[in-house]
């Protein structure tokens, strides 16, 4: 008998649906969309992220019907509706939750309010089983986090950003050198050619003791170089974004080293060192992370990329995995904008 | 995609000539102060735009406003990728915007600007982008790289309502 389940993504730039079935013990995506792979279809409504709740709010329905039809199933066969409550954007959460919370409703199933950030937590469990508990390194646009995952609702953060998230650091460099956006891709692909070694670029916080990251120095110091190079060439390009590459990689290594020893220390039972959200696409960081996590007898698990950036698969995953251990809502939980995922550190949020 | 909308326009809000105050940062630690001294006086209603490119310290500023009116170790991530975060545990609440990804200045009605700017504090990074929707009662802070590393130059503009608090900050300087 499976669980079925809808999930709604809407806490920032992307419009997602997908439908997740657990099928006996295994996890199965029925479908996944994003408003990306809609306009790939429709020449409507464009592929540029917009930030407004209309947008959401044009497209959620049509989304949701495609993702039900693509994954074979009705409202009466779900199980349940989850729905990203928060962290994120107001306007956004408030056009997911009413929608998801409207059909549930009307289709007198469960509500499922799931945290934007246990979806990514929880992701590596969809695509590869890890069990708890296992460290997490979650690195996005808008978050870089280092949690103990130790049961579904139970998150430790070691360590977070003082500033700015790494994939912000990844786009404010490459606004610098001229490159596109997102960051994160168009450095990694300046960088092939470039050597990280004939520009020296601060690596914050390093050394310092706890996991907290720091990253707003290095645009300061990006934006040095480049001030002192009226002319820059391709190769100046392609060795800065080397040299940013290495540095962001650097930070986040050593961090999620420390993490690594905390992690182990409280659980010698621990199996597995997770990286998710957007940054956690970039190759360096993942030869990086998976060196690490050898060294210290852990696994490194990754999930693919469709699955790390933002998406609803997640969402109705988590929402599988709370609704199995009766985690439900009431119709009148409210939207999040700051939702920590560890409630221990709420008060600084 | 994205590229390409941002050589589109930006209006620009209309300012009416006004004597801009000169302000020397030559620390990080300079720019702290200074935003600490600016938090202490600040009351409902009041809006205050950072300019400034990236890196000259707009977020550093922000970060330094919002824990001198708070209990000190607030975490203030940059909003860059959320466009706001709101502090509702300080009196009045602090909005903390940044404007940089806006589009169209109306799209800043669907992160609560009318609600900020009534009875909240509003801290505003790229208020550039708000176009003629930035109120003109307010204090702008434009901030410039220095000579060092470190330093920064800043410019001040303030509407009436800021006279004496900038006096008795210009005194305590």
């Amino acid at each position: 008998m499976a669980v079925i389940v809808l999930g709604i993504e809407t806490s920032c730039d992307e419009t997602a649906a997908a439908v997740v079935a657990l099928e006996g013990s295994v996890p199965v995506v029925r479908s996944n969309l994003v408003r990306a792979q809609i306009a790939l279809h429709e020449p409507y409504g464009g592929v540029v992220p917009e930030i407004a709740a209309r947008a959401h709010l044009g497209l959620l329905d049509r989304l949701i019907s495609r993702a039900l039809a693509e994954a074979g199933v009705g409202l009466t066969e779900i199980d349940g509706i989850a729905a990203a409550a928060g962290p994120g954007l107001i306007g956004g959460l408030v056009v997911g939750t009413t929608m998801g919370k409207a059909i549930a409703w009307a289709a007198r199933k469960p509500f499922l309010a799931v945290n934007h950030l246990e979806g990514h937590a929880l992701s590596v469990r969809l695509t590869e089983g890890v069990p708890f508990p296992y460290l997490l390194l979650l690195v996005s646009g808008g978050h870089s986090q280092l949690l103990v995952c130790s049961a579904v609702g139970g998150y430790t953060r070691l360590g977070t950003t003082l500033d700015d998230a790494a994939g912000e650091a990844f786009d404010k460099t490459a606004k610098l050198l001229g490159l596109g956006y997102p960051g994160g891709p168009a450095i990694e692909r300046a960088a092939r050619e470039g050597d990280p070694r004939r520009f020296s670029l601060p690596r914050p916080m390093r050394g310092r003791p706890g996991c907290d990251f720091s990253f707003s120095g290095l645009k300061t110091a990006v934006r040095e170089i480049v001030a002192r190079r009226p002319n820059l060439g391709p190769r100046d390009v392609a060795d800065l974004a080397a040299a940013i590459e290495l540095a962001i990689s650097d930070v986040l290594a050593e961090r999620t080293g420390r993490a690594i020893r905390i992690f182990c220390e409280r659980h010698p039972e621990g199996r597995a060192l997770v990286a998710a959200g957007g940054v956690a696409a970039n190759q360096r960081l993942r030869r990086r992370l998976s060196a690490l996590a050898e060294d210290c007898g852990l696994d490194f698990v990754a999930p693919a990329p469709a699955i790390c950036t933002d998406n609803a698969a997640m969402i109705a995953w988590a929402g599988i995995e709370r609704l199995r251990l009766g985690f439900v809502d009431a119709l009148d939980a409210a939207a999040r904008p700051r939702w920590p995922l560890d409630t221990r550190s709420e008060r600084k949020g | 995609m994205r590229e390409e909308r941002q050589l589109r326009r930006v209006p620009r809000p209309i300012y009416i000539k006004e004597a801009m105050i000169p302000i020397e940062l030559p620390t990080e630690g300079a720019t702290v102060a200074l935003a600490a001294s600016f938090a202490r006086r600040a009351l409902a209603g009041d809006v205050i735009a950072l300019e400034g490119e990236l890196g000259t310290g707009k977020t550093t500023f922000a970060r330094a406003f919002i824990r001198a009116r708070g209990k000190g170790d607030e975490e203030v991530p940059s909003p860059t990728f959320t466009l706001v975060q709101v502090y509702d545990e300080s009196e009045p609440p602090i909005w903390h915007f940044d404007l940089y990804r806006l589009e169209e200045p109306e799209e800043a009605f669907e992160l609560g600007i009318e609600e900020a700017f009534l009875d909240g504090i509003s801290l505003i990074e790229w208020p550039e982008r708000l176009g003629a929707l930035l109120p003109r009662r307010r204090l702008l802070l434009r901030l410039f790289f220095g000579e060092r590393r470190e330093s920064r130059r800043a410019e001040l503009a303030a509407d009436p309502r800021w006279k004496e608090r900038l006096e008795e900050i210009a005194a305590a300087l």
